[in-house]
This record gives C-alpha cells, structure tokens and sequence, in this order.
C-alpha cells in the first residue's frame, strides 16, 4: 500500500459576503476583543452553509466545511461540483494562495498548482524569458529549468518565436507555452484547475497525455478540478464530489461521477416515486419511468449502445397510444425523431455529447395527448480519446459500410 | 496473542501520529514564521523579478537605459531652478548641482522602494491569488532593482561629483565616505520596512493607496533633500532629526561633500529605528500574505 501524501482534516473556509472593506474596521475591533478575552472569533459561528442560489440572512458564508479526505502517492483525484461548489477554494487552499478558517492539511512533498497557466507572464519579455520567469514563479530553480527548457520548446511547440515577446503571440501560442511549461514541473504533487480547456483538440490530447504519463509513469499524484466528465473518469481513479461546500462523495472516480450527476446536473434517469396521481403527466398519461442504460459496459460511450426504458401509466380508455421519442444534442439539433415503443440504439450510432430526451405521447399517430421536453439528459463517452469535448465531427457517427474497389487501369479510358 | 496485536496497532497508530509531514497547512501560524530558508531556494525568483524589472522598464522607449541618468538630471536642473535661484533655499556654501544631485539620488532610492513595495499586494493581486511563491520575493527583488538603479545613479553623481572636485575646492570628501554601504543598506531596509507595513495595511484599507503619494511628497520636504539641516532653526531642528532617513541623507552629503551635520548618535537613532521597523514589516507582512488574496 502506498503511504497517504495528502491528509485533509476538518477544513474550512469562511468568506464574508459582499463589500470588503465596509464596517470592516469595526468587525476587525470585535474580533480582536474576542480574541483578547480568549473567545472564538464571534463571526465564524453565523456562517452559513454555502448555497449560492439561496439569500443568506447573514454576511458570512462557509465556502467549505468539515472536508476530510486522504490522497495517496500516485492517485489522481478528479474534484467535481457545481459552480460555487468550493472546488476552487479548496484548491487555492491547497496550494497556499490562501488561509482555511478552521482545520489542517498535511502535506508531504513540494506541491505546485496550476491554477491557470501562465502566470506571471509579462508580455514584453520573449517566450525564452517568459519560460524562465514562469518556471521559477512555479517553483523551479534555474538549472532545472534550462535542463527542461528544450524539451519544453518542443512540447509547445513555438521554436520559431522562442525570442519573440509573447504579446506578438497568438493566444493558442500563448496558452500551449504556457502549459508546457506547467507540464515539466517536477513537484510530488500537482495541482490543475480547468486548464485543459486551452489549445486546440490535438493539444489538449496531449495535455492529457502528459498528465496520465506524469502520475501513471512518474508516480506523482494529481489532483484535477473539472467539469469534463469523460476527463475525469478516464484520467482519475478517485473522485471527489463537493456540493455547498461538502464533501457529499469520496470514493471511486466512476462513483463519484455517478453521484454528481445524480445530484441534477444531468439527470440521466426518472423514477418517480408516491402514487401514480401525483406523477408527471396529464390526465391522459402518467409517466413514472424513463430510462436510459448502456446495452453493454457500465457507461455510456459512442460503442456501447444505448437503451431506453418507458413506464408510463396510461389513464385513457379505448385509445390506440403512440410514442415518439425525441432526442436532441447539445446544440439543440434534433438527431432523431423515433415513433415507435420501444426504443434502442445500435452502438456506433451517436457521437459523443449530451443529449436530451423529450417524449410525445399520441393518439392514433394524429392528436397530441402529451408532451415533455428535456425530461432527462445523459452524457455519452467517446472513450478513445478521453474527453467528450473531443467529438467526431457531424451530428451521429454511424458505422458504414463502405467499399472500395480497386480497378486496373484500362486501356480505353484515356489517361 | 490478541492483547500481541492490539499492542501493535497500537504502536503503529502511535507511529502514524509521527509521521513525517513536510508541511501543515493551517489557519494559525506561529509570528516568526518566517520561513526564510525557503526565501533562499526562490533566490532564482528574486533575480528574475529584478531582470524582468530593467528589461520591460524601457522596452520600446528611444532612449532606453539612458533614462536612469535623465531623470536624476532633470529633477536636478528643476530644482535648481526653483529652490535655488527662485526660492534661494542655501546649499551649505556647496555648488548647486551637485549638492541638489546627491541629496535626489539617495533620495529617490528611498521613494522609489517603498513606493513600489507599498503596493506589492495591489500590483500582484493577480499573480498571488493563482499560485504560490513566497510573498517576501516579491519587495526584496524590489529592493535589489532599486540598488541598482541607485548604483547606476550613483556612478552619475561620482562623474559629476569629480568634475567639480577637480575644478573647485568647494567639496571636501570625508573619511565617512566609507559608510557609504552602510548607508545604502540602512536606508534599502527602512524603505523595504516601511513598505511592507503599508502593504500589509493596503489589502484592507486602500485608502493608503491615495496618502501615500502625499505621505512621500511631504516626508521628503521633512527631510533635508534641497535644504541643509544647518539651515534650520534650532528650535525646530530635532522634529526633522526625529526622522529617521534624516541623518543618512546628511551623512551621506557630509561624507562626499565634507559640509552638512555628522553625529554617531544621530545615524545609531536611524539604524535602531530601522530595525524595528524592518522586524515589524516582516512580521505584518507574513502574516497578511496568506489570506490577503481574500481582501484584496
């Protein structure tokens, strides 16, 4: 078993909520009194929960509390959540950029975050300079960085400009420089906010390429914030689900997933749940059920298949039903339009991406007697190349067969 | 037998206890933590911050370098112009230009480090609030840049300072040109102090911001730059002696020009002062660097 590098106790965050500096010397004072007598500092025990959809009744805020968790050498840790969730704080934490309120983090080795790239670039120096100024922002000596430096160019790729000031860049230029940079760093543990979401797709193929290689091959470990969720299950094998500034899920990274979208961010099954009467529908129809499962595997990917599977209570008499399935992508574009009851699809027939699903119930293929729109929404991998931001181009990716034949060239036709 | 591995787990729960951690990441630190060996492994940081500083200073200007010489020069000819012959401050018997010239390049020396280091948390706020390096880089690479501004300067000061001990007998140089080092090093950290305590100060209040361009302007008419403290009262003399860069600014007129106010008791004033001072900078910059990405 290897030896736990990171242990996190207890910790949390509070933030004040809204103007900073107004009636902060006042509070300040408060402060100080309590702590002159030997009490607890009076703003921490109002804080809230962290929910940033409902109004606080009060200035201070948790943006993290009570989070335990251990990582060990080697794992990567993909942290998940909704936006305001405490990924970031956490991670700022983490990397020293600022204090928790109450808890500890024990830490074993150097670590360097990447909580953006390029920091600290200063666009009148060139791209060698910046390279230098850079890697020592992020903790590296200057020998260590000219061992680097070559292959640091060629990781980027931008040999070329080497000495040209990075304001005459191109931002891809820019962001690759950067990252490359953050990619050649030696600590025991890295820490990476959303980065990957620069460069082109050959470059982020190779980002992620160098992350796998950086924990699998170097034993480092990693922990990765992120929304990309094909990114986190390939890359990672822990995960970690923080939700109102909770850790509600530490476990598996295929798990975690798992509980992240089930907590609604995409909701890839309905099951309703009391009597039939209170269910989503009309007086028509009821719908209790839908769901949507891999024909083989556990995830849903562009070759696993997919199945759909519809309960609905049918409250009419004497009608002849229909259903039609309708399933769109991410950009709204209706992929196909399916009259049938049952439903399933071949794999290889979808391109990777998020699709919702709305449902039409008729009546003999002429009245609507029912319609939802984006009852549920699921996610299909493209686990070739590890993120489904990666698509294929085109809307469906359907297996063709295609032939080719090979003819010799004969001699009537006129060369 | 049982009792056998109770004991053991025991032990290595004991044993996991000591585990060798190499950093705790809490909200409390001890004051004096101030981590200086780690300052050292980022010594590459501070040198890159200082080249950074000299080359993007003048890139794309005309004159480029040649700045560092016109602007002590110009502020020299400016104030010749007003306090000299309009106003007609005395200079102590010495010529004009070289008395107004050492009294603005040690001066500007100081103004300009704590100018710069007062708003390292506001200029950096960026750059601190993504990634980690320690804090104290950041005013001591400030210091560094601004030493070799001064050295540069100083070496424009010692052209003209010859030229007008070979053509006049007006100057004296002293022995005490010697403490020169010392006076630059005294005077770098009471401007490194006094600027890491207005910084601290900063990320809550920024109000500081706006007094401290006034602060500089009028704490420079506090110190003798384009008077001589002989020229005062003596009435009124010890409110300026009372200000510590006082006796480094005469001190260093009196060692290369041989006319102004030496005393050893007045310069030991200055050196006490500035170690407290640089003690409690440190301090209050330390402990404002690891939340101030949460003010600011």
């Amino acid at each position: 078993m290897s030896e736990t590098i990171i242990k996190v106790e207890n910790l949390g965050k509070l933030y004040k909520l809204g103007e900073i500096s107004t009636g902060t010397l006042s509070h300040d004072l408060n402060r100080w009194w309590a702590r002159v007598r030997g009490k607890e500092d009076p703003f921490s025990k109002i804080g809230q929960v962290n929910d940033r959809t409902a109004k606080g009744t009060n200035d201070y805020v948790w943006a993290l509390k009570d989070i335990n968790f251990e990582v060990k050498q080697g794992e990567v840790l993909g942290i998940i959540g909704r936006n305001g969730a405490g990924k970031s704080t956490l991670l700022k934490i983490l990397s020293k950029v600022t204090t928790p309120t109450a808890g500890k983090i024990k830490i074993k080795g150097r670590i360097a975050s990447l909580l953006e790239v390029g920091t600290g670039f200063h666009p009148e120096l060139t791209g060698k300079e910046n390279i230098f100024l850079n890697g020592a922002i992020l903790g590296m000596t200057k020998t260590e960085i000219k061992k680097k430096f070559d292959e640091i160019v060629d990781f980027a790729g931008v040999e070329k400009y080497i000495d040209t000031p990075v304001k005459r860049f191109s931002s891809g230029m820019y962001v690759r420089l950067a990252f490359a940079v953050a990619a050649f760093l030696e600590p025991e543990i890295l820490i990476i906010d959303e980065v990957l979401a620069v460069g082109d797709a050959e470059f982020q193929k190779k980002c992620l390429g160098r992350m796998k290689d950086v924990s699998v091959n170097d034993g480092r470990t990693v922990l990765f914030v992120s929304h990309n969720m094909a990114a986190v299950k390939t890359l990672c094998n822990k995960g970690l689900v923080l939700q109102f500034g909770t850790n509600t899920f530490y476990g598996d990274q295929l798990e975690a997933v798992n509980f992240y979208q089930s907590l609604g961010n995409t909701q890839t099954n309905f099951h309703h749940q009391g009597s039939i009467a209170t269910s989503l529908g009309n007086e028509n129809i009821k719908i209790l059920k839908l769901e949507v499962v891999p024909q083989h595997g556990d995830i849903l990917s562009m070759y696993s298949g997919v199945d759909f599977y519809l309960d609905f209570y049918n409250a009419t008499t004497g009608k002849n039903i229909d259903i039609t399935f309708e399933v769109s992508n991410q950009d709204d574009v209706l992929v196909f339009h399916n009259g049938s009851i049952k439903c399933s699809l071949p794999e290889q027939f979808l391109n990777a991406g998020t699709y919702s699903i709305s449902l039409i119930f008729g009546e003999n293929q002429r009245y609507v007697l029912y319609t939802v729109r984006d009852l549920i929404t699921f996610e299909v991998m493209q686990e070739t190349a590890g993120s489904n931001s990666n698509r294929f181009p085109g809307v469906t990716f359907p297996k063709l067969n295609i032939e080719c034949n090979i003819k010799p060239v004969t001699s009537d036709i006129a060369y | 037998m049982n009792t056998d591995i109770i004991e053991t787990a025991a032990k290595l729960e004991i044993t996991g206890e000591h585990e060798h951690w190499t950093e705790i990441i809490q909200p409390k630190t001890k004051l004096l933590d101030l981590r200086l060996g780690e300052l050292w492994r980022y010594r590459d940081l501070v040198m890159m911050f200082v080249r950074r500083d000299f080359v993007t200073n003048y890139k794309q200007t005309i004159l480029g370098p040649v700045w560092f010489f016109l602007q002590p020069l110009l502020t020299s000819f400016t104030y010749i112009l007003i306090f000299g012959r309009v106003a007609k401050l005395s200079t102590d018997g010495l010529p004009m230009m070289v008395f107004y010239l050492a009294g603005i390049t040690i001066w500007n020396y100081f103004s300009e480090t704590l100018t710069k280091t007062a708003t390292v948390f506001k200029d950096n706020a960026q750059m601190f609030g993504k990634v980690y390096f320690p804090r104290l880089t950041m005013p001591f690479s400030i210091v560094i840049s601004n030493l070799v501004r001064f050295c540069i300067q100083l070496g424009l000061f010692l052209i003209i300072w010859i030229y007008y001990l070979l053509q006049t007998d007006s100057i004296h140089p002293t022995i005490y040109i010697l403490l020169i080092p010392v006076l630059v090093i005294v005077m770098g950290l009471l401007a490194l102090g006094f600027g890491m305590i207005i910084s601290a100060m900063t990320t809550k209040y920024k109000d500081l911001i706006f007094l401290l361009t006034f602060g500089i302007q009028l704490l420079m008419f506090a110190t003798p730059v384009i008077y001589p403290l002989s020229s005062l009262p003596d009435k009124y003399r010890w409110i300026i002696l009372a200000n510590p860069i006082t006796s480094i600014v005469e001190t260093f007129r009196y060692a290369f020009l041989g006319s102004g106010t030496f005393s050893w008791t007045y310069l030991a004033y200055s050196c006490v002062f500035t170690i407290i001072i640089i003690l409690l900078g440190v301090v209050i910059f330390n402990k404002v660097e690891k939340s101030f990405t949460d003010t600011v």
